[in-house]
């Protein structure tokens, strides 16, 4: 793109980890002033090579020129003087310290080397957060009373309060909105505006497309392309990069609108409520539907999911399976009565990530392989097999540690969970959420199944196309209220996102 | 888990619960509980190292009075009392918490179980009151803790501080000496059973019943759950509450059966009893690779540790060293056992 010199080359960086050969010789330039975006399925190898890239993690192999010299990321701290600040998926702000004391961790201004001036952190911090065009955030407050778009601003700030040459952005804007998606695209173009290099990681192509200068796709631990323009590079040519094959989005048949219709409702829901998440909210379902819930983040989504499921106690309103209604605010009331969620934090919400396979899928049905308490592990074990097998999940290794396994067989042990357990109204937040590409068609095609089989979905998703590809009928919501109600087949992606921001029904 | 079939074939008794369509699939699930069983015996195989050590040196050091069988039984004896403690405890940890106040419920337990009103019942009265009040310790405890939202670490060392208290003000600080002869008797070297003191039986049968329940019960499963990820077991439909009840519960009945060894042991009860056998419990079940954090840990670990450390206290006072050295030695021990932990989990991980 410039004739001038690299700011950053990496070239040639392979690091293992016991049993994994995670970057493979890896290769990666950037310039000052541009967008790089890195590619890559879940495993591809992006992480470590930006914990490499933030002095987090030392290289077994290759070498790192910064603005021509060759250097040795030994710490974070090196990374951080010579000007490389990365902010992370998780980020890493301490919630009790106010704005300012977060934005200075680490180098505050001092009296005396060790008094700190509060006063004058919290001006520049304001600075800082004005340039970053969020002057309403107060540098004096907690962070942990911040959205997660504001805490990402702060995270933001306390790299560029560092004299920064080169940001790392892994997935920055997996947690937003679109509109705060649109200030964090303008955050960037300010940045790159004054020269600074940014290294942005997303799984969203249209992003890359908005405001990537070039691309390096990883797959891996390889980098199959280095340095391809963003903009112009075909779409079809970038998923087949990172998958090693050709993948659209594949959704799975559905069955013809007013199948089910004859069938009695497994669940009702009359007039769930929770005061400040979302209002009064009505929905059936039937054996062998799948009912989608769209709607922005915030819009209350996974808060009607947990509620249903009992994880939150509604301040009006019942739940009802076959027409009984449940002991509200009991998970266990729900998982008897035959629901189950696959939670949108799988690791935190659902896994026991040290433990195997056999007993991630059998924690929920434990009684059903014991006498007296006493656990026939045989059975369980065959039992949590046959459920592993149906939907397919690999490694087939009943002892193989969850934390092992792809994102989208994760899902799978838990999906093997409420088969194992009988479940029949299956609840799914954010099901392909950190799941490949390659990998969600598969999940969807399982979806599907288990619902021809009977099983009745209630999807929740913030991929518009994913509901309107698997679901059958799609509510619309948006602050906490229903807006909209229709057949999947009779809406667009552009309708939903239509009715996701303005609320308002035209039809 | 490339067993040879020979090897898999000692799982015979287990492959009767597979049906098993075809031939291959049982022999290779037979490779694999075993190759989980190997993994567990090397996690403890330091500790079996270190044991093996500190055998050797107190046999060359003080051959004739160290390898005495009268010594190895004192040993086991010692370790007997807090080694039932341990096991407790070790299932607190394992599921994520914290009991302080096992030392104190010892203490409280053995000196209710030893007042005059309670000896005029015998035998059975001062075993009944000793788990009575364990049980009823454990209780406030977990009730505490699971339904009053309290952290455990605080709960506990409410109890520690309460039970103490209240041991004091039932024995005004005197010892109480047991008449009951029935209850000393099994003290002395006539009750042995084949030269094991009945003691040593009872955290055998302890630690047994232990290991059963964590790995062969839904009861453990459900405690390892609770420790690894508490949300995922609530979201899972495991009644998480009532689970750190019942293991409170279960710390309180250990300090209660500890209680009354102690009694046995000792001929009496004292408010001092059980005097930082939290601190020894806790100790002994990280050397044996619990997890503070819970979600991971083994009876066997504990066990181990807690014989590590009688055996070290036997040694030094063998060689005449007093008790400051020994607590040295323990603290380097722990620091010793935790790092080389962190090693082999670090090369055990993928």
């Amino acid at each position: 793109m410039a004739p001038e010199p690299p700011l950053l080359t990496m070239s040639g960086i392979t690091k293992s980890f016991p049993g994994v050969r995670a970057l493979d010789g890896v290769d990666l330039e950037v310039v000052a002033g541009e967008v790089h975006c890195l590619l890559g399925q879940n495993g591809a190898g992006k992480s470590t090579l930006i914990k490499v890239l933030a002095g987090a993690h030392q290289p077994d192999g290759g070498t790192i020129t910064w603005g021509g010299e060759p250097v040795r990321l030994t710490s974070p701290i090196t990374a951080m003087r010579l000007g490389i600040a990365t902010i992370y998926q998780e980020l890493d702000l301490v919630e009790g310290l106010s704005v300012a004391e977060n934005v200075f961790l680490g180098h505050e201004p001092t009296s005396a080397g060790f008094v700190v001036r509060t006063r004058e952190a919290r001006t520049r911090a304001a600075a800082l957060l004005r340039r970053l065009g969020h002057p309403e955030i107060d540098p004096a407050r907690p962070v942990g009373d911040l959205s997660a778009a504001h805490q990402q601003i702060v995270s933001m700030a306390r790299a560029l309060s560092h004299d920064v040459r080169l940001i790392v952005m892994d997935e920055p804007s997996a947690a937003l909105d679109p509109d705060e998606v649109d200030n964090l695209f303008r955050i960037v173009d300010g940045l790159t505006a004054d020269g600074v290099a940014v290294v942005y990681i997303s799984h969203r192509l249209e992003e890359i497309r908005r405001i990537g200068d070039r691309v390096t796709v990883l797959k891996d631990g390889r980098a199959v392309a280095v340095g391809l323009p963003a903009k112009s590079t075909p779409t079809r040519d970038v998923v087949a990069l990172m998958t090693g094959r050709n993948v659209e989005y594949v959704f799975p048949e559905r069955p013809e609108p007013g199948a089910r219709v004859g069938a009695e409702p497994v669940l009702k829901v009359e007039g769930l409520t929770r005061k400040g998440e979302f209002e009064p909210v009505d929905l059936e379902l039937r054996p062998g539907e799948i009912v989608g819930l769209a709607g922005l983040v915030g819009s209350g989504r996974s808060e009607i999911l947990e509620t249903v499921y009992g994880a939150r106690r509604p301040t009006a309103g019942r739940v009802l399976v076959d027409g009984a209604p449940l002991r509200v605010g009991s998970v266990r009331a729900a998982v008897a009565a035959g629901i189950g969620l696959a939670p949108e934090e799988r690791k935190a919400q659902a896994l026991l990530l040290t433990e195997s396979v056999t007993r991630n899928v059998s924690v929920s049905s434990l009684s059903r392989f014991a006498r007296a308490g006493w656990l026939d592990r045989g059975a369980e074990r065959d039992a949590a097999r046959t459920a592993t097998r149906e939907l397919s999940l690999r490694p087939d290794n009943p002892d193989a540690a969850v934390r092992t396994l792809s994102g989208g067989n994760q899902q799978k042990a838990v999906l093997a969970r409420w088969l194992l357990r009988g479940c029949r109204v299956l609840l799914l937040d954010e099901p392909t959420r950190g799941v490949d590409v390659g990998a969600r068609a598969e999940l969807y095609a399982v979806i599907r199944r288990l619902a021809d089989e009977g099983l009745a979905v209630l999807l929740v998703s913030s991929e518009v196309p994913e509901v309107l590809g698997l679901a059958d009928r799609v509510l619309v919501l948006r602050e906490g209220r229903v807006v909209h109600s229709a057949d999947a087949r009779e809406l667009d992606e552009h309708r939903v996102l239509d009715l996701v921001m303005e609320g308002s029904p035209t039809s | 888990m490339t067993q040879p079939a020979p090897s898999a074939q000692h799982h015979g008794p287990e492959k009767g619960t597979v049906p098993g369509p075809a031939a291959a699939p049982p022999s290779k699930q037979g490779g694999g509980p075993r190759a989980l069983g190997l993994r567990v015996d090397v996690r403890n195989l330091s500790l079996l190292g270190v044991l093996a050590v500190l055998i050797a040196v107190g046999g060359i050091t003080e051959p004739d009075a160290f390898l005495d069988t009268g010594n190895l039984q004192l040993i086991l004896t010692q370790s007997s009392v807090i080694g039932v403690v341990t096991v407790g405890v070790t299932f607190v940890i394992i599921s994520g918490g914290i009991d302080l106040s096992v030392g104190a419920m010892v203490a409280l337990a053995s000196v209710w179980a030893t007042t005059l009103a309670t000896q005029e019942y015998g035998f059975a009265g001062i075993l009944f009151t000793a788990v009575v009040v364990g049980l009823a310790a454990g209780l406030v405890n977990g009730l505490l803790i699971s339904y009053g939202g309290m952290v455990p670490f605080i709960a506990t060392l409410a109890m520690l501080a309460s039970a103490r208290g209240l041991a004091l003000q039932i024995t005004d600080g005197k010892t109480q000496i047991v008449t009951v002869q029935s209850v000393l008797d099994l003290g002395l070297p006539d009750s042995y059973v084949l030269g094991i003191p009945p003691l040593v039986l009872v955290f055998a049968a302890v630690t047994v019943a232990g290991w059963l329940i964590l790995n062969r019960t839904t009861f453990g499963r459900r405690t390892v759950a609770v420790g690894g990820n508490a949300e995922a077991a609530r979201l899972a439909g495991i009644d998480v509450r009532r689970q750190r009840l019942y293991l409170y519960l279960l710390s309180g009945l250990c300090c209660g059966i500890a209680a009354f060894m102690l009694v046995i042991l000792s001929g009496s009860g004292q408010n001092t009893n059980g005097n930082l056998y939290e601190l020894d419990a806790i100790a002994a079940a990280i050397i044996g690779g619990t997890l503070l954090s819970g979600g991971r840990g083994t009876i066997v670990g504990s066990v181990l540790g807690v014989l590590v450390f009688t055996t070290i206290t036997n040694i030094f006072a063998l060689n005449n060293l007093q008790s400051d050295v020994q607590q040295i030695a323990k603290g380097a021990i722990i620091v010793a056992a935790v790092l080389v932990q962190r090693r082999t989990l670090r090369g055990g991980e993928t």
